[in-house]
């Protein structure tokens, strides 16, 4: 076999580095580089919530008018996630707090109530306007008090195991909210009935529906889309 | 063939080098993840209400092989690991051009409008002589300025779309996230088209300037040039 010289491999190079990239193209990365790739990801999670955010930064509030025509909405269950109409349902508030509790709905209205008219921001690339009511996060935190351990919330549904987990300044953000109402109306199924976290300061994947559990914890909890690669903190 | 008299000249500096190559493989990975992020939404603006904006690839779906990231997660995960050595490279070659002021030879100004005409008549073959020029013609003088402003305006537009709340000053500055994400993808047809064009000159116009953006040597038609 003739050795390859010097020429030889120059030439060699010159094909194999544009025939790996074209190769490369499609393909998902593989193990090594999808483990490096997550690294990044968490980079960027860091340096979205301690540069690029702030907690005191409110996002545009609409008139209702500006409403869009259409709200997607999605779960992951095969069918519409609904309650059984003799299902009872409370929302289950613990983890490192001093008063844990169980919320039903009709406890959850008597709370201080907020309505805004905002946009979503679906990852996917698309917007939708519309409006959301319901008792703002830090309402429910100061009822349980979370401990100085607390750093991240943890969101569980009965939406076939979907959850989220967010870091605590997201979940104290006076827009971030436990929803029951949408565009004036109480929640339907569609939206995630009967109650839902909304905020317009996260993408719409961070935004559990069919609440069941709302859990503060030391430990940072991974979430449904993120355990697959979605940006965790999902900020925007 | 006789031996060429044009002296062989150094031409670029070893930084000008590095992040061009860099910039080109970076740029390329970032178009492709790009145009898998792409494929989650194949049009602009709300679901139900697009916007009035012209868009030959509304709906289309680019081939796989020309996609990076398998799917909407991995497309983002490679868009945004890349757009760290885009954004370094970058300014890396920004911070070169001013603290050698080498920008001078590099920017664009009013007075580069008259010799740039001259120089498309040249190349038009409607004027005979190569007009004079210094390290570059007045026409790549504004290729390079339009292409470090679009790569500047790339990076503005992602920063939009990625944080529209906590950057909503600079996303309003675009005309609002829905165009934004409009401008952002306007951007990469411009990066194609002026790459085309980039490397058309190359080949067609001066061949030996291909080697010199790799040893840093020239040794071609237009030594004075630099």
């Amino acid at each position: 076999m003739a050795s390859l010289d010097r020429r030889d491999f120059l030439r060699l190079g010159i094909v194999a580095g544009p025939a790996a990239l074209v190769a490369g193209c499609g393909w998902d990365g593989g193990p090594l580089v999808k483990s490096k790739l997550a690294s990044m990801s968490r980079l960027n999670d860091w340096v979205g919530e301690n540069i690029l955010q702030s907690s005191k930064r409110l996002a545009t509030v609409y008139p209702p008018s500006a409403r869009s025509g259409t709200m997607p909405g999605y779960f992951i269950s095969r069918q519409v996630p609904t309650l059984g109409i003799a299902q009872p349902w409370a929302l289950e508030v613990g983890g490192d707090v001093k008063a844990p509790t169980s919320l039903t709905l009709e406890m959850l209205q008597q709370l201080p109530r907020v309505t805004y008219t905002v946009k979503h921001h679906c990852v996917e690339g698309w917007t939708a306007v519309a409006t959301w009511t319901g008792v703002p996060l830090s309402v429910v935190a100061d009822l349980v008090q979370p401990t100085e351990r607390a750093r991240y919330v943890r969101f569980d549904s009965f939406d076939n195991g979907y959850y989220n987990g967010w870091d605590m300044a997201s979940a104290m953000h006076p827009q971030t909210m436990l929803a029951y109402a949408f565009n004036d109306r109480p929640l339907m199924p569609d939206h995630g009935a009967p109650l839902r976290l909304y905020s317009p300061i996260k993408l719409g994947y961070k935004l559990t529906k069919y609440l069941t559990k709302m859990t503060f914890t030391s430990t940072r909890p991974g979430g449904y889309w993120e355990d697959q690669g979605y940006p965790w903190l999902g900020g925007i | 063939m006789t031996e060429s008299p044009n002296p062989r000249v150094r031409r670029h500096h070893g930084l000008v080098r590095l992040t061009h190559w860099l910039n080109a493989i970076v740029l390329t990975g970032m178009i492709a993840s790009g145009l898998q992020i792409y494929g989650a939404f194949r049009h602009f603006g709300s679901k139900e209400a697009q916007l009035p904006v012209p868009n030959p690839f509304d709906g289309y779906t680019f081939p796989e092989a020309v996609r990076l990231g398998g799917w909407l997660a991995g497309g983002l995960q490679w868009h945004f690991a890349l757009a760290w050595p885009l954004v370094f490279t970058g300014l890396t070659y920004l911070g070169f051009l001013i603290a050698t002021g080498q920008w001078r030879e590099l920017l664009f100004r009013p007075s580069d409008v008259k010799p740039a005409i001259e120089m498309q008549l040249y190349y038009l073959r409607l004027r005979k002589e190569h007009p004079p020029q210094g390290k570059h013609n007045a026409l790549q003088k504004g290729a390079y300025t339009f292409i470090m402003a679009l790569g500047a305006i790339s990076v503005l537009t992602g920063f939009a779309i990625y944080k529209p709340v906590q950057l909503s000053w600079l996303t309003s500055l675009f005309g609002g996230f829905e165009l934004a994400r409009y401008w952002h993808f306007v951007a990469v047809w411009l990066f194609i088209a002026f790459t085309l064009v980039h490397v058309g000159a190359v080949l067609l116009a001066d061949r030996a300037s291909l080697p010199s953006m790799i040893t840093g040597w020239y040794k071609g038609k237009f030594p004075s040039h630099g």
